[in-house]
Protein backbone atom coordinates (compact mmCIF):
# COMPACT_ATOMS: atom_id res chain seq x y z
CA UNK A 1 0.00 0.00 0.00
CA UNK A 2 1.34 3.45 -0.84
CA UNK A 3 0.24 7.07 -0.72
CA UNK A 4 1.15 9.45 -3.52
CA UNK A 5 2.06 13.10 -3.04
CA UNK A 6 -1.52 14.05 -3.97
CA UNK A 7 -3.07 11.63 -1.49
CA UNK A 8 -0.84 12.94 1.30
CA UNK A 9 -1.77 16.51 0.26
CA UNK A 10 -5.46 15.64 0.64
CA UNK A 11 -4.88 14.27 4.14
CA UNK A 12 -2.79 17.32 5.11
CA UNK A 13 -5.56 19.60 3.85
CA UNK A 14 -8.13 17.83 6.02
CA UNK A 15 -5.86 17.96 9.07
CA UNK A 16 -5.12 21.68 8.49
CA UNK A 17 -8.87 22.40 8.36
CA UNK A 18 -9.45 20.50 11.62
CA UNK A 19 -6.50 22.32 13.19
CA UNK A 20 -7.86 25.73 12.19
CA UNK A 21 -11.24 24.78 13.67
CA UNK A 22 -9.79 23.94 17.11
CA UNK A 23 -11.37 26.14 19.80
CA UNK A 24 -9.33 28.47 22.00
CA UNK A 25 -6.15 30.44 21.56
CA UNK A 26 -3.91 29.76 18.55
CA UNK A 27 -1.50 26.93 19.44
CA UNK A 28 2.19 26.37 18.74
CA UNK A 29 3.13 23.46 16.48
CA UNK A 30 5.82 21.05 17.65
CA UNK A 31 6.91 18.40 15.14
CA UNK A 32 8.72 15.29 16.30
CA UNK A 33 11.96 14.65 14.35
CA UNK A 34 12.10 13.79 11.62
CA UNK A 35 8.78 12.76 10.01
CA UNK A 36 6.65 14.75 12.43
CA UNK A 37 8.68 17.90 11.77
CA UNK A 38 8.03 17.53 8.02
CA UNK A 39 4.31 17.09 8.62
CA UNK A 40 4.21 20.10 10.97
CA UNK A 41 5.96 22.30 8.39
CA UNK A 42 3.64 21.09 5.62
CA UNK A 43 0.58 21.77 7.79
CA UNK A 44 1.77 25.25 8.65
CA UNK A 45 2.05 26.10 4.94
CA UNK A 46 -1.62 25.24 4.55
CA UNK A 47 -2.86 27.39 7.43
CA UNK A 48 -4.27 30.83 6.67
CA UNK A 49 -2.50 32.10 9.80
CA UNK A 50 0.88 30.32 10.17
CA UNK A 51 1.58 29.27 13.75
CA UNK A 52 4.80 29.42 15.76
CA UNK A 53 6.58 26.17 14.96
CA UNK A 54 9.31 24.12 16.62
CA UNK A 55 10.71 20.61 16.60
CA UNK A 56 11.70 17.99 19.16
CA UNK A 57 14.19 15.16 18.92
CA UNK A 58 13.05 12.75 21.62
CA UNK A 59 16.09 10.47 21.48
CA UNK A 60 17.36 11.62 24.87
CA UNK A 61 13.97 10.78 26.37
CA UNK A 62 13.29 7.35 24.91
CA UNK A 63 12.54 4.46 27.25
CA UNK A 64 14.55 1.95 25.23
CA UNK A 65 18.06 3.44 25.59
CA UNK A 66 19.13 0.36 27.56
CA UNK A 67 18.26 -2.00 24.74
CA UNK A 68 18.70 0.10 21.62
CA UNK A 69 21.31 2.68 22.57
CA UNK A 70 21.63 6.15 21.14
CA UNK A 71 20.54 6.77 17.59
CA UNK A 72 23.27 8.10 15.32
CA UNK A 73 21.77 11.27 14.03
CA UNK A 74 20.24 13.07 16.97
CA UNK A 75 19.21 16.59 15.99
CA UNK A 76 18.98 19.48 18.39
CA UNK A 77 15.48 20.22 19.63
CA UNK A 78 14.34 23.69 18.67
CA UNK A 79 11.46 25.43 20.43
CA UNK A 80 11.64 29.11 19.45
CA UNK A 81 8.79 30.15 21.75
CA UNK A 82 8.00 30.15 25.47
CA UNK A 83 6.62 26.73 26.44
CA UNK A 84 5.28 28.00 29.78
CA UNK A 85 1.57 28.62 29.32
CA UNK A 86 1.59 27.74 25.61
CA UNK A 87 -1.08 25.61 23.93
CA UNK A 88 1.01 22.99 22.17
CA UNK A 89 0.01 20.80 19.26
CA UNK A 90 2.41 17.84 18.99
CA UNK A 91 2.70 16.58 15.43
CA UNK A 92 4.01 13.15 14.39
CA UNK A 93 3.86 11.20 11.16
CA UNK A 94 2.89 7.79 12.53
CA UNK A 95 1.35 6.90 15.90
CA UNK A 96 1.80 3.34 17.11
CA UNK A 97 2.76 2.33 20.66
CA UNK A 98 2.52 5.88 22.00
CA UNK A 99 5.99 5.71 23.55
CA UNK A 100 7.41 8.43 21.32
CA UNK A 101 4.58 10.75 22.37
CA UNK A 102 5.22 9.94 26.03
CA UNK A 103 8.91 10.83 25.49
CA UNK A 104 7.96 14.05 23.68
CA UNK A 105 5.64 15.14 26.50
CA UNK A 106 8.37 14.50 29.07
CA UNK A 107 10.80 16.58 27.05
CA UNK A 108 8.27 19.42 26.63
CA UNK A 109 7.86 19.62 30.39
CA UNK A 110 11.62 20.14 30.76
CA UNK A 111 11.19 23.36 28.76
CA UNK A 112 8.27 24.62 30.79
CA UNK A 113 4.65 23.99 31.76
CA UNK A 114 2.43 24.10 28.71
CA UNK A 115 -1.20 25.16 29.19
CA UNK A 116 -2.34 22.22 27.08
CA UNK A 117 -1.00 19.58 24.69
CA UNK A 118 -2.91 18.13 21.77
CA UNK A 119 -1.79 15.43 19.39
CA UNK A 120 -2.00 15.43 15.60
CA UNK A 121 -0.82 12.47 13.50
CA UNK A 122 -0.90 11.67 9.81
CA UNK A 123 -1.36 7.92 10.38
CA UNK A 124 -2.58 5.92 13.36
CA UNK A 125 -1.60 2.27 12.91
CA UNK A 126 -2.83 0.91 16.24
CA UNK A 127 -0.91 -1.41 18.60
CA UNK A 128 -1.02 1.15 21.39
CA UNK A 129 0.85 0.37 24.60
CA UNK A 130 0.04 3.59 26.49
CA UNK A 131 -3.18 5.51 27.14
CA UNK A 132 -2.58 8.02 24.34
CA UNK A 133 -4.89 8.91 21.43
CA UNK A 134 -4.70 11.54 18.71
CA UNK A 135 -6.97 14.61 18.72
CA UNK A 136 -6.71 14.83 14.93
CA UNK A 137 -5.71 11.93 12.71
CA UNK A 138 -5.29 11.82 8.92
CA UNK A 139 -5.92 8.14 8.46
CA UNK A 140 -6.46 5.14 10.72
CA UNK A 141 -5.09 1.79 9.55
CA UNK A 142 -5.25 -1.70 10.93
CA UNK A 143 -1.82 -3.16 10.14
CA UNK A 144 -0.41 -6.52 11.24
CA UNK A 145 2.33 -6.15 13.88
CA UNK A 146 5.23 -6.60 11.46
CA UNK A 147 4.14 -3.77 9.17
CA UNK A 148 4.81 -0.04 9.44
CA UNK A 149 3.94 3.07 7.52
CA UNK A 150 7.05 4.88 6.37
CA UNK A 151 6.86 8.56 5.43
CA UNK A 152 9.47 9.95 3.04
CA UNK A 153 10.20 13.64 2.76
CA UNK A 154 10.56 16.47 3.42
CA UNK A 155 9.40 17.25 -0.14
CA UNK A 156 7.50 15.67 -1.72
CA UNK A 157 5.87 13.76 1.12
CA UNK A 158 4.97 10.21 0.13
CA UNK A 159 4.29 7.14 2.24
CA UNK A 160 4.19 3.40 1.95
CA UNK A 161 3.61 0.31 4.02
CA UNK A 162 6.80 -1.57 4.72
CA UNK A 163 7.33 -4.99 6.27
CA UNK A 164 10.02 -4.80 8.93
CA UNK A 165 12.77 -7.32 9.53
CA UNK A 166 12.76 -8.98 12.95
CA UNK A 167 15.96 -7.17 14.04
CA UNK A 168 14.69 -3.68 13.28
CA UNK B 1 45.08 -8.05 2.74
CA UNK B 2 43.43 -6.38 5.69
CA UNK B 3 45.43 -4.86 8.47
CA UNK B 4 44.54 -5.58 12.05
CA UNK B 5 43.12 -2.43 13.66
CA UNK B 6 45.61 -0.65 15.89
CA UNK B 7 45.26 -1.52 19.58
CA UNK B 8 43.66 1.70 20.75
CA UNK B 9 40.76 1.40 18.35
CA UNK B 10 40.34 -2.28 19.21
CA UNK B 11 39.90 -1.50 22.90
CA UNK B 12 37.75 1.55 22.30
CA UNK B 13 35.27 0.22 19.78
CA UNK B 14 32.66 -2.52 19.70
CA UNK B 15 32.79 -5.13 16.95
CA UNK B 16 30.45 -3.05 14.83
CA UNK B 17 32.53 0.10 15.29
CA UNK B 18 30.63 1.91 18.03
CA UNK B 19 32.41 3.77 20.80
CA UNK B 20 32.46 1.86 24.10
CA UNK B 21 35.49 3.44 25.80
CA UNK B 22 36.95 6.83 24.97
CA UNK B 23 40.69 6.70 25.61
CA UNK B 24 42.40 8.47 22.72
CA UNK B 25 41.36 10.12 19.44
CA UNK B 26 44.32 8.49 17.70
CA UNK B 27 43.22 5.82 15.20
CA UNK B 28 39.54 6.76 15.45
CA UNK B 29 37.74 7.46 12.19
CA UNK B 30 36.67 10.82 10.95
CA UNK B 31 33.03 9.74 10.94
CA UNK B 32 33.21 8.71 14.60
CA UNK B 33 34.74 12.06 15.60
CA UNK B 34 32.04 13.83 13.61
CA UNK B 35 29.40 11.74 15.32
CA UNK B 36 30.75 12.92 18.69
CA UNK B 37 30.58 16.56 17.53
CA UNK B 38 27.06 16.14 16.11
CA UNK B 39 25.80 14.46 19.27
CA UNK B 40 27.38 17.23 21.35
CA UNK B 41 25.55 19.82 19.24
CA UNK B 42 22.21 18.43 20.35
CA UNK B 43 23.32 18.58 24.00
CA UNK B 44 24.45 22.21 23.85
CA UNK B 45 20.96 23.66 24.14
CA UNK B 46 20.09 21.44 27.12
CA UNK B 47 22.28 23.88 29.08
CA UNK B 48 20.03 26.79 28.06
CA UNK B 49 16.74 25.24 29.14
CA UNK B 50 14.66 25.73 32.25
CA UNK B 51 15.50 22.17 33.30
CA UNK B 52 19.09 21.48 32.32
CA UNK B 53 18.75 17.73 32.36
CA UNK B 54 17.83 14.84 30.08
CA UNK B 55 16.90 11.42 31.49
CA UNK B 56 19.25 9.45 29.22
CA UNK B 57 21.52 7.94 31.90
CA UNK B 58 18.97 7.81 34.71
CA UNK B 59 19.88 5.02 37.11
CA UNK B 60 23.47 4.75 35.82
CA UNK B 61 26.42 5.34 38.13
CA UNK B 62 29.42 7.31 36.94
CA UNK B 63 32.58 7.19 39.06
CA UNK B 64 35.11 9.98 38.65
CA UNK B 65 38.37 8.23 39.40
CA UNK B 66 40.99 10.92 39.81
CA UNK B 67 44.48 9.67 40.63
CA UNK B 68 45.75 13.17 39.91
CA UNK B 69 43.66 15.99 41.16
CA UNK B 70 42.01 18.37 38.72
CA UNK B 71 39.09 20.27 40.09
CA UNK B 72 38.09 21.81 36.80
CA UNK B 73 38.06 18.67 34.65
CA UNK B 74 36.37 16.71 37.40
CA UNK B 75 33.63 19.32 37.83
CA UNK B 76 32.81 19.43 34.13
CA UNK B 77 32.57 15.63 33.99
CA UNK B 78 30.42 15.70 37.11
CA UNK B 79 28.12 18.32 35.63
CA UNK B 80 27.93 16.44 32.31
CA UNK B 81 26.96 13.21 34.10
CA UNK B 82 24.39 15.02 36.22
CA UNK B 83 22.82 16.67 33.18
CA UNK B 84 22.39 13.16 31.80
CA UNK B 85 20.66 12.24 35.09
CA UNK B 86 23.37 9.78 36.15
CA UNK B 87 24.45 9.38 39.77
CA UNK B 88 28.01 10.55 40.32
CA UNK B 89 30.63 9.42 42.78
CA UNK B 90 33.83 11.48 43.00
CA UNK B 91 36.87 9.60 44.19
CA UNK B 92 40.06 11.46 44.81
CA UNK B 93 42.33 8.42 44.79
CA UNK B 94 45.41 10.58 45.13
CA UNK B 95 44.37 11.08 48.73
CA UNK B 96 42.57 7.84 49.52
CA UNK B 97 42.80 4.08 49.10
CA UNK B 98 46.13 3.73 47.30
CA UNK B 99 47.78 5.65 50.09
CA UNK B 100 46.53 2.89 52.39
CA UNK B 101 48.26 0.27 50.25
CA UNK B 102 45.33 -0.97 48.18
CA UNK B 103 46.34 -1.88 44.61
CA UNK B 104 44.71 -0.29 41.58
CA UNK B 105 43.04 -3.58 40.69
CA UNK B 106 41.58 -4.00 44.18
CA UNK B 107 40.22 -0.47 44.01
CA UNK B 108 38.64 -1.24 40.64
CA UNK B 109 37.06 -4.49 41.83
CA UNK B 110 35.57 -2.67 44.80
CA UNK B 111 34.03 0.00 42.61
CA UNK B 112 32.67 -2.60 40.21
CA UNK B 113 31.07 -4.36 43.16
CA UNK B 114 29.16 -1.09 43.73
CA UNK B 115 27.72 -1.60 40.21
CA UNK B 116 29.38 1.37 38.54
CA UNK B 117 28.59 1.81 34.84
CA UNK B 118 31.39 4.18 33.92
CA UNK B 119 34.82 5.21 35.16
CA UNK B 120 36.14 8.63 34.24
CA UNK B 121 39.87 8.26 34.80
CA UNK B 122 42.56 10.90 35.31
CA UNK B 123 46.00 9.46 35.96
CA UNK B 124 49.55 10.80 36.09
CA UNK B 125 50.87 7.79 34.16
CA UNK B 126 50.47 7.55 30.39
CA UNK B 127 48.37 4.55 29.41
CA UNK B 128 46.68 3.99 32.79
CA UNK B 129 43.11 4.38 31.39
CA UNK B 130 43.97 1.74 28.73
CA UNK B 131 45.08 -0.63 31.46
CA UNK B 132 41.85 0.01 33.35
CA UNK B 133 39.74 -0.45 30.20
CA UNK B 134 41.38 -3.81 29.61
CA UNK B 135 40.93 -4.95 33.19
CA UNK B 136 37.48 -3.68 33.84
CA UNK B 137 34.42 -5.97 33.75
CA UNK B 138 32.51 -5.94 30.48
CA UNK B 139 29.65 -3.42 30.57
CA UNK B 140 31.73 -0.76 32.34
CA UNK B 141 32.78 2.11 30.06
CA UNK B 142 36.05 3.99 30.64
CA UNK B 143 36.65 7.61 29.66
CA UNK B 144 40.15 9.05 29.66
CA UNK B 145 40.16 12.40 31.47
CA UNK B 146 43.89 12.86 30.91
CA UNK B 147 46.76 10.39 31.31
CA UNK B 148 50.35 11.52 31.85
CA UNK B 149 51.78 13.15 28.74
CA UNK B 150 49.77 10.87 26.50
CA UNK B 151 46.23 12.06 25.79
CA UNK B 152 43.31 14.21 26.89
CA UNK B 153 40.75 13.25 24.29
CA UNK B 154 37.67 15.03 25.66
CA UNK B 155 39.62 18.30 25.86
CA UNK B 156 40.72 17.81 22.25
CA UNK B 157 37.15 17.10 21.16
CA UNK B 158 35.76 20.17 22.93
CA UNK B 159 38.44 22.19 21.13
CA UNK B 160 37.32 20.60 17.84
CA UNK B 161 33.73 21.46 18.68
CA UNK B 162 34.71 25.07 19.38
CA UNK B 163 36.66 25.33 16.11
CA UNK B 164 33.82 23.84 14.09
CA UNK B 165 31.33 26.13 15.81
CA UNK B 166 33.24 29.28 14.88
CA UNK B 167 34.83 28.22 11.59
CA UNK B 168 32.10 26.00 10.18
CA UNK B 169 34.47 23.11 9.45
CA UNK B 170 38.10 22.10 9.16
CA UNK B 171 38.86 22.22 5.43
CA UNK B 172 41.51 24.83 4.66
CA UNK B 173 42.09 25.71 8.32
CA UNK B 174 45.51 26.51 9.75
CA UNK B 175 45.71 25.90 13.48
CA UNK B 176 48.62 26.87 15.73
CA UNK B 177 49.22 25.28 19.14
CA UNK B 178 51.59 27.39 21.20
CA UNK B 179 53.67 26.83 24.32
CA UNK B 180 54.75 23.87 26.39
CA UNK B 181 54.06 21.13 23.84
CA UNK B 182 56.45 18.70 25.50
CA UNK B 183 54.42 18.26 28.67
CA UNK B 184 51.05 18.67 27.01
CA UNK B 185 48.75 15.70 26.52
CA UNK B 186 46.26 18.16 25.06
CA UNK B 187 48.55 19.17 22.18
CA UNK B 188 49.03 15.56 21.09
CA UNK B 189 45.32 14.81 21.12
CA UNK B 190 44.62 18.05 19.27
CA UNK B 191 47.13 17.22 16.53
CA UNK B 192 45.57 13.79 16.02
CA UNK B 193 42.02 15.15 16.00
CA UNK B 194 42.81 18.04 13.64
CA UNK B 195 44.53 15.74 11.17
CA UNK B 196 41.71 13.17 11.28
CA UNK B 197 39.12 15.91 10.75
CA UNK B 198 41.03 17.28 7.77
CA UNK B 199 42.54 20.59 8.91
CA UNK B 200 44.94 21.95 6.32
CA UNK B 201 47.87 22.58 8.63
CA UNK B 202 48.66 22.02 12.30
CA UNK B 203 51.54 24.05 13.69
CA UNK B 204 53.35 23.57 16.97
CA UNK B 205 55.04 26.71 18.22
CA UNK B 206 57.41 26.71 21.17
CA UNK B 207 61.03 26.73 22.33
CA UNK B 208 63.11 23.72 21.27
CA UNK B 209 63.36 22.61 24.89
CA UNK B 210 59.57 22.30 25.12
CA UNK B 211 59.01 20.42 21.85
CA UNK B 212 59.01 16.62 21.92
CA UNK B 213 61.49 14.85 19.64
CA UNK B 214 58.98 12.71 17.74
CA UNK B 215 56.90 15.75 16.87
CA UNK B 216 56.93 15.49 13.06
CA UNK B 217 55.42 12.01 13.31
CA UNK B 218 52.27 13.72 14.59
CA UNK B 219 51.84 15.41 11.21
CA UNK B 220 52.59 18.95 12.36
CA UNK B 221 54.84 21.78 11.22
CA UNK B 222 57.16 23.12 13.90
CA UNK B 223 58.04 26.76 14.50
CA UNK B 224 60.32 28.16 17.15
CA UNK B 225 59.58 31.73 16.03
CA UNK B 226 56.09 32.67 17.16
CA UNK B 227 55.58 35.52 14.69
CA UNK B 228 56.36 33.23 11.75
CA UNK B 229 54.24 30.46 13.21
CA UNK B 230 51.18 32.68 13.69
CA UNK B 231 51.24 34.02 10.14
CA UNK B 232 47.81 33.53 8.53
CA UNK B 233 46.49 31.03 11.08
CA UNK B 234 42.71 30.75 11.66
CA UNK B 235 42.95 29.38 15.19
CA UNK B 236 45.48 30.00 17.97
CA UNK B 237 45.45 27.52 20.83
CA UNK B 238 47.57 28.64 23.80
CA UNK B 239 48.73 25.98 26.25
CA UNK B 240 49.08 26.48 29.94
CA UNK B 241 52.67 26.83 31.09
CA UNK B 242 52.95 24.70 34.19
CA UNK B 243 54.71 26.78 36.81
CA UNK B 244 56.55 23.75 38.14
CA UNK B 245 58.31 23.41 34.78
CA UNK B 246 59.83 26.84 35.28
CA UNK B 247 62.33 25.56 37.81
CA UNK B 248 63.39 22.64 35.65
CA UNK B 249 66.02 24.41 33.53
CA UNK B 250 63.94 23.97 30.37
CA UNK B 251 63.23 27.67 30.33
CA UNK B 252 65.33 30.75 30.98
CA UNK B 253 62.66 32.66 32.96
CA UNK B 254 58.97 33.45 33.06
CA UNK B 255 59.61 36.92 31.67
CA UNK B 256 61.70 35.57 28.84
CA UNK B 257 59.03 33.01 27.95
CA UNK B 258 56.33 35.66 27.91
CA UNK B 259 58.44 37.91 25.70
CA UNK B 260 58.98 35.13 23.15
CA UNK B 261 55.82 33.01 23.35
CA UNK B 262 53.21 34.94 25.34
CA UNK B 263 50.24 35.93 23.20
CA UNK B 264 49.47 39.65 23.16
CA UNK B 265 47.59 41.79 20.64
CA UNK B 266 50.83 42.70 18.95
CA UNK B 267 51.64 39.07 18.11
CA UNK B 268 48.03 38.21 17.36
CA UNK B 269 48.11 40.76 14.51
CA UNK B 270 50.04 38.21 12.47
CA UNK B 271 47.21 35.70 12.55
CA UNK B 272 44.23 36.10 10.23
CA UNK B 273 41.99 39.02 11.20
CA UNK B 274 39.14 36.62 12.06
CA UNK B 275 41.35 34.20 14.02
CA UNK B 276 39.95 32.86 17.28
CA UNK B 277 42.02 32.37 20.45
CA UNK B 278 41.55 29.28 22.60
CA UNK B 279 43.06 28.01 25.85
CA UNK B 280 42.28 24.82 27.79
CA UNK B 281 42.46 26.73 31.07
CA UNK B 282 43.23 27.58 33.74
CA UNK B 283 45.01 30.55 32.17
CA UNK B 284 48.16 32.18 33.53
CA UNK B 285 47.69 35.85 32.76
CA UNK B 286 50.98 37.44 31.84
CA UNK B 287 52.73 34.08 31.48
CA UNK B 288 51.39 32.59 28.26
CA UNK B 289 48.59 35.03 27.48
CA UNK B 290 47.98 38.74 28.02
CA UNK B 291 44.74 39.87 29.62
CA UNK B 292 44.06 42.07 26.57
CA UNK B 293 43.84 38.86 24.50
CA UNK B 294 42.22 36.54 27.07
CA UNK B 295 39.41 39.06 27.64
CA UNK B 296 39.47 40.37 24.08
CA UNK B 297 36.96 39.99 21.27
CA UNK B 298 38.68 37.01 19.65
CA UNK B 299 38.90 34.94 22.80
CA UNK B 300 36.48 31.99 22.94
CA UNK B 301 38.00 30.56 26.11
CA UNK B 302 34.81 30.64 28.18
CA UNK B 303 32.73 29.24 25.30
CA UNK B 304 35.11 26.27 25.32
CA UNK B 305 34.03 25.54 28.89
CA UNK B 306 30.34 25.58 27.94
CA UNK B 307 30.89 23.36 24.91
CA UNK B 308 33.06 21.04 27.02
CA UNK B 309 30.07 19.96 29.08
CA UNK B 310 28.08 19.09 25.95
CA UNK B 311 31.02 17.19 24.42
CA UNK B 312 31.46 15.18 27.63
CA UNK B 313 27.73 14.43 27.68
CA UNK B 314 28.04 13.16 24.11
CA UNK B 315 31.03 10.92 24.81
CA UNK B 316 29.48 9.54 28.00
CA UNK B 317 26.15 8.68 26.44
CA UNK B 318 27.78 7.20 23.33
CA UNK B 319 30.12 4.99 25.39
CA UNK B 320 27.34 3.71 27.64
CA UNK B 321 25.20 3.17 24.56
CA UNK B 322 28.07 1.20 22.98
CA UNK B 323 28.40 -0.97 26.08
CA UNK B 324 24.67 -1.67 26.01
CA UNK B 325 24.74 -2.66 22.36
CA UNK B 326 27.80 -4.89 22.91
CA UNK B 327 26.32 -6.69 25.89
CA UNK B 328 22.60 -5.99 25.96
CA UNK B 329 19.88 -8.13 24.49
CA UNK B 330 18.84 -6.29 21.36
CA UNK B 331 15.08 -6.48 21.27
CA UNK B 332 13.49 -7.40 18.00
CA UNK B 333 11.00 -5.05 16.57
CA UNK B 334 9.84 -1.63 17.22
CA UNK B 335 10.64 1.66 15.91
CA UNK B 336 8.97 2.63 19.15
CA UNK B 337 6.21 4.72 17.70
Amino acid sequence: MRWSEEQIETRLGEIADALAALPGEPPCLVGIQSGGAWVAAALNERLAQPLPIGSLDVNFYRDDFDTRGLKRSVKPSDLPFEVDGAHIVLVDDVLMTGRTIRAAMNELFDYGRPASIRLVVLFDIGHRELPIRPDICGETLALPPHQRVELRGPAPLVAEVRTIRPDE
Amino acid sequence: MTLAPPPSSRVQLTEDGKLRHFLSVEHLSRSLLEEILDTAASFVDVGDRAIKKVPLLRGKTVVNLFFESSTRTRSTFELAAKRLSADVLNLDIAKSATSKGETLLDTLRNLEAMAADMFVVRHQDSGAPFFIAEQVTPRVAVINAGDGRHAHPTQAMLDMYTIRHYKGGFAGLKVAVVGDILHSRVARSQAHALNILGAEEVRFIGPKTLLPRDVEALGVTVFTDMIQGLKDVDVVIMLRLQKERMDSALLPSEGEFYRLYGLNNDKLRHARPDAIVMHPGPINRGVEIASEVADGPRSVILNQVTFGIAVRMAVMSMAISGQESAHGQPQGDLDGR
